[in-house]
């Protein structure tokens, strides 16, 4: 059966194939036992590190592949098909990377992306905190300067890596008065005075990830750790977001690919009423719309990851949107795939109840769905006010 | 330390079928592999290098198609390869095929290290690594099991398998080591090896080319010929005692003694 063709290029046919492997090989033989005993999959970290993964979206300037957001989201949808706890692993560092190939100063660049890029160092991404989740302009750390430093107080709250990686992008309130505006970031580094890290929290799915508090005690930096220009915090947290969330969406796609190939398989030899259960047509039904969700949200994941590697400004509504259809997405497959294998499928003995579990997360974090709408409805009514 | 690698590409065994009539394998649609034994081989020879520098070439003798088996040996980091493929090469037995070999790795000039899978999955000999040392008078050390360097890499230190469990052995370079599975896990591709893999030249000799004797290579220079293969036949029967637990004993052991077994 013909399958949609996407018009890969030989390099982004090799990232397929290598992701692929190493799914397959690497991932799916440990995923269940890293999940139970919420392991942090240095290993894995370890063979992304030697397959040049880390680097995929890093210039080769800085010891990267050079790739965009189109060749992130083919190695994110691949490895998300073995496990998106893992994967969230690798994402995160992509996140925590973004603002200072983005934004960072080109010492700062030669300082940390050729650690990031080979995999040495992890990254991680910490706006959120216990009252600043989805709005994130409510956050309370603060950054005061000091002479030569930079000192910041507060903490951060569900950080995906805390503790595992050994740099920070942190978005801290340096002028309160000036609203939006008043929020600068920085770079903040494990080790640093004053920084250290709360417990691992148990979480429901992506439990080999790992998500911590951190903590900014009079955490005292040199000055050139400020990322852009003072006050640009939530530009910088905005555009960095932007930038990943297609990412989110392709891990959706993996994800729900991966529940579909092990329901179809399932549903193939399960014998009720004397018959394979795919005979029966409600589960067809089931398979055909997972199918066809699936091969549409792939399809508006690559568009949109394409058109932003074009070099477009205003990408905050079309990354919104191929995150936003394709985690939820995800969420309906993963569930409905359960429900095609019915109490198999709720066993842990079966991948798809910890599909099911990790799909979730897919709608929470790098913004809830809802934000996303509201990130899409917000630039609908600015469009049709300029056509007005 | 400059290393050689020999490999082979065999067809994927976990996936093959046969032909009962002809007592041939069937290849079609079957993927052909690196003999695995053999990557584990490589990975042996790529930490070596990451650790001692120097640099590592993967060599093989096979039909044309081998040389996706070197691209594959590339893109896990192997610096180069050489394809040795020639019709006259064909239906070789191993010591045809230690002697080509022989004549390959004189051409590339002789490294400090050589390092074999234990055994192909397909021809199951395990005499291609001892033969290829034997012509080069170099000690040979099988089922290598681990590896560790010493002195900076002028000896090696290595925990060799035997049937008692495993011993260890001292060895001086050069020598010649065949690799067991359990040596070590290999690495995954890289995107920039596999990248330079793609575009790599890789030379493709003759047995001109390496200056070998033409009845000593391939068919002519085989002294073993495979007369037929076979799939061995695989008969069992199935029966079921019947009546009670003790009936079903009963009828057990009166079968078990009538075979011999008791
Ligand atoms: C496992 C995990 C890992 C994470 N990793 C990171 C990380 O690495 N870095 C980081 O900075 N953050 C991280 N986060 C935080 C994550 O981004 C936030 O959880 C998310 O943005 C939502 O915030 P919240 O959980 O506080 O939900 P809340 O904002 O409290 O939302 C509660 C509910 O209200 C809805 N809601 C809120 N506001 C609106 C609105 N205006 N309109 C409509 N609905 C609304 C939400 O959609 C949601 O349904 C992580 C979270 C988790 C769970």
């Amino acid at each position: 059966m013909a399958e949609v063709n996407y018009f890969l290029n030989e390099e982004q046919q090799m990232i397929v194939e290598l992701t692929r492997q190493i799914a397959r090989e690497k991932i799916i033989p440990v995923r269940a036992r890293l999940d139970e005993q919420e392991e942090f999959p240095w290993d894995l970290v370890k063979d992304f590190a030697q397959a040049d993964l880390f680097g995929l979206f890093i210039p080769e300037e800085f010891g990267g592949f050079g790739g965009g957001c189109f060749e992130m989201c083919l190695a994110l949808e691949q490895l998300a098909y073995g496990c998106v706890g893992v994967t969230t692993t690798y994402a995160a560092s992509a996140l925590g990377g973004y603002p200072i190939l983005l934004f960072g100063t080109d010492e700062q660049k030669k300082r940390y992306l050729p650690d990031i890029a080979a995999g040495k160092k992890l990254a991680a991404f910490g706006l959120t905190e216990s009252g600043a989740g989805s709005d994130a302009a409510a956050i309370q750390t603060t950054a005061v300067e000091e002479g030569d430093y930079w000192v910041l107080n507060g903490s951060k709250q569900w950080i995906t890596s805390g503790g595992e990686a050994e740099i920070y992008t942190i978005i801290a309130m340096t002028d309160r008065h000036k609203g939006p505006r008043g929020a600068s970031a920085f770079i903040v580094e494990k080790g640093d005075p004053g920084f250290s890290f709360g417990k691992k929290e148990k979480k429901m799915g992506i439990r080999s990830s790992s998500t911590t508090e951190l903590f900014l005690d009079n955490c005292k930096i040199p000055k050139d750790r400020l990322l852009g220009r003072r006050g640009m915090g939530f530009i910088i947290a905005m555009r960095t977001l932007d930038q990943a969330r297609p990412g989110i969406g392709a891990m959706g796609v993996g994800l729900a690919q991966a529940a579909m190939d092990e329901a179809i398989k399932f549903a193939r030899h399960r014998i009720q009423f004397g018959q394979p259960v795919i005979a029966f047509q409600a589960i067809q039904h089931m398979l055909a719309d997972m199918a066809t969700e699936i091969e549409a949200a792939r399809a508006l994941v690559y568009a949109i990851a394409r058109t932003i590697d074009t070099g477009i400004k205003d990408m905050a509504k079309l990354s919104a949107m191929a995150k936003l259809f394709a985690t939820d997405m995800a969420m309906k497959v993963t569930t409905d795939a359960v429900q095609v294998m019915g109490g198999h499928g709720y066993m842990a003995d079966y991948p798809v109840e910890k599909m099911m579990r990790d799909a979730k997360i897919l709608q929470i974090y790098e913004g809830t769905n809802q934000i996303q709408r509201n990130v899409i409805g917000q630039a609908l009514n600015k469009e049709y006010a300029k056509k007005a | 330390m400059d290393i050689v690698v020999c490999i082979k590409q065999v067809p994927d065994t976990a996936t093959v079928r046969f032909d009962k009539e002809k007592g041939t394998i069937i290849r079609e649609g079957v993927q052909s592999i690196i003999n695995p034994p053999d990557l584990h081989a490589l990975e042996a020879g790529l930490s070596l290098r990451d650790q001692f520098g120097g640099k590592v070439t993967v060599l093989t003798m096979g039909p044309p198609q081998a040389e996706s088996a070197l691209r594959d040996a590339l893109s896990l980091g192997a610096d180069e390869a050489v394809l040795l493929s020639d019709r006259a090469f064909a239906a070789a037995d191993t010591l045809a095929t230690t002697y080509t070999l022989l004549k390959a790795i004189q051409k590339i000039g002789l490294p400090e290290l050589i390092l074999c899978g234990t055994h192909a999955i397909d021809g199951d000999t395990a005499q291609v690594g001892p033969g290829l040392a034997a012509r080069l008078g170099w000690p040979s050390i099988t089922q290598v099991a681990g590896i560790e360097a010493v002195e900076d890499g002028a000896k090696l230190l290595l925990k060799r398998l035997i049937d008692q469990g495993y011993e260890m052995v001292e060895a001086e370079l050069p020598v010649l080591l065949t690799c067991h599975k359990t040596l070590n896990t290999p690495r995954v591709p890289s995107l920039k090896a596999k990248m330079r893999a793609k575009k790599a030249q890789i030379p493709v000799w003759s047995h001109e080319d390496i200056g070998a004797e033409p009845d000593k290579i391939g068919i002519s220079g085989s002294p073993t010929w495979v007369d037929s293969t076979f799939v061995p036949a695989f008969e069992a029967k199935k029966e079921m005692l019947q009546g009670s637990p003790e009936e079903q004993v009963d009828a057990l052991i009166k079968r078990l003694k009538e075979s011999g077994l008791i």
